[in-house]
């Protein structure tokens, strides 16, 4: 263990916070280009785990617990929000046979 | 320290994959690639506890959602709907425009102290377990609220309409 923690030892915090917004801006980059709704789900889950290892790094930068604990926190989020949300998909696919967004521009009126 | 670079590109080089694959059963494929990168990264920074979790709960569980909703759905390439190449381009440059504000603005923070782990214990699940148990003790119970809900919500909405059937 004493190896793998020496080998951290000399990234600068900045290089964490540049990786977490390179992830995070891709993640956006998908939601904006695809249509599949699943796909997009899969961005938002890039993004919540962007977030969550910037956390992890504030917390091993500061010494402090608690981002840690908040990450884990995140994690049983995403998991309830990932159950609901892939329910609504397949719904949304058993009455418009798709998982096309455009379709759902009905929602509008 | 170069080892952090090495997954850091590969994180990157997998999760660009994973928006830019056009059949969704290989992006869900490179998502399980860049969470286990993701995973090895929590090694790197000592957060045992959270490195099981991650490998655990997006690995195991999430993806095997993902990939079973997939499966069930019986999408690939064919059904796959794609935007007009004009929308991808303005997303991408969306996306580029906010990754360049983020950018800018951590620049003008001036911040690059080394991470330098103070106390290397502190993502033992030891530690974890008595910071979580001790201060966290509320939000944990409501998460656990949050979890019930969320299966009873997930089953509701999924289950067939008996009137419709």
């Amino acid at each position: 263990m004493e190896t793998i923690t020496q080998s951290i030892q000399g990234v600068p915090l900045n290089h964490y916070i540049l990786f977490s917004a390179v992830i995070f801006a891709i993640g956006v980059m998908g939601v904006l280009i695809r249509r599949n709704a699943i796909v997009i789900f899969m961005s938002i889950e890039l993004m919540l785990n962007a977030v969550n290892l910037l956390l992890t790094a504030f917390s091993a930068y500061r010494g402090d617990a608690s981002g840690q604990v908040f990450v884990f926190f995140i994690m049983a989020l995403a998991a309830a929000e990932v159950a609901v949300g892939l329910a609504i998909i397949v719904m949304i696919y058993r009455n418009t046979n798709t998982t096309d967004i455009n379709v759902l521009n009905r929602l509008k009126w | 320290m170069n080892l952090f670079y090495l997954i850091a590109f590969l994180s990157i080089f997998f999760s660009l994959l994973v928006i830019f694959s056009k059949n969704p059963v290989y992006s869900v494929l490179y998502l399980i690639v860049t969470f286990f990168t993701f995973t090895i990264h929590y090694i790197l920074l000592n957060a045992q506890f959270l490195a099981i979790v991650n490998f655990i709960v997006y690995m195991g569980a999430i993806m095997v959602l993902f990939l079973f909703v997939l499966m069930l759905l019986n999408l690939n390439q064919d059904s796959e709907p794609m935007k007009s190449n004009l929308i991808k381009v303005v997303g991408v440059i969306a996306g580029m425009c906010l990754l360049v504000t983020l950018v800018g603005s951590v620049k003008a923070l001036n911040v690059s102290d080394p991470v330098v782990l103070k106390n290397p214990d502190i993502g033992l699940v030891k530690n974890l377990g008595k910071v979580l148990f001790n201060e966290f003790l509320l939000p944990f119970e409501v998460s656990s609220l949050l979890l019930l809900s969320a299966m009873v919500g997930a089953v509701l909405l999924a289950k067939k309409d008996p009137k419709k059937a």
